[in-house]
């Protein structure tokens, strides 16, 4: 795994329904600082103006959902979840 | 998959559901209890008037979510074969959006199934949906509150 060192890492996010309303895009790529998927949400969120609690919220990494304290790599696609509401 | 993968079927779609192909998927010469569920798209939400849903999913990750909440209900309910099949799209007042169909032994395990797999694909599954209302305007849902964002 990568250090993460001041220049920081790339990744890219995704965003879905309403983040992505919110977020005016689909996708981005970031070099960011965040080390953690949760560090990663406060920064675009704060950006972006999106809404809702990380609680109610789910994250994945190269698609496998993820847990928020999960530690981010270079390259990694970070996808942001709002509040599910199937059925 | 591992053999379990015969005794499980699901899919996100964007056609029809077809609800009677489903349930021969469930067919078994062990079976003695069926059971289904349907959540249909109803024109009414918190009070307003909804004209039609926009499902929204996250293919990838919703269909491995809800292979393991298929494989999960197979084996806590002791479930001879469980399927189900969700829409996304544009659904009109009526359009069936969700489907779970059990067949078990026994009723009792069959209920139980089929209301664990229909609770568990609602809070787990990657998927989203926008009402569109009689007024022209349109909100996503929360699933928490049930109410307009």
């Amino acid at each position: 795994m990568p250090v993460n060192d001041r220049s920081g890492i790339q990744v890219t996010a995704r965003y879905f329904a309403v983040f992505r309303e919110q977020a005016g895009t689909t996708t981005e790529s970031l070099t960011t600082q965040s080390t953690t998927a949760a560090e990663l949400f406060a920064e675009v969120s704060g950006r972006h103006g999106l809404e809702d609690s990380i609680a109610l919220c789910k994250v994945a990494i190269n698609d496998e959902l993820a847990g928020w304290d999960q530690t981010l790599s270079e390259g990694d696609v970070v996808l942001f979840f709002p509040p599910v509401a199937g059925g | 998959m591992d053999e379990r993968a015969d005794m499980l079927d699901f899919e996100i779609t964007d056609r029809d559901i077809d609800a009677d192909a489903l349930q021969r998927r469930l067919e078994s010469d062990r079976a003695g209890a069926y059971a289904a569920f349907q959540g249909w798209v109803r024109n009414h939400n918190e009070g307003r008037d909804v004209d039609s849903l926009e499902y929204e999913a996250y293919g990838p990750i919703a269909v491995s979510e809800g292979e393991r909440v298929l494989a999960e209900a197979l084996q806590r309910f002791n479930l001879l074969k469980v399927a189900a099949a969700h829409r996304v799209g544009h659904l009109q007042i009526g359009d069936c959006a969700v489907w779970v169909g059990v067949s078990a032994a026994h009723r009792g395990d069959a209920f139980d199934g089929c209301r664990y797999v229909i609770d568990e694909l609602k809070s787990r599954l990657p998927i989203w949906k926008k009402e569109h209302y009689a007024g022209g305007d349109s909100g996503w849902i929360n699933c928490v509150t049930g109410q307009p964002r």
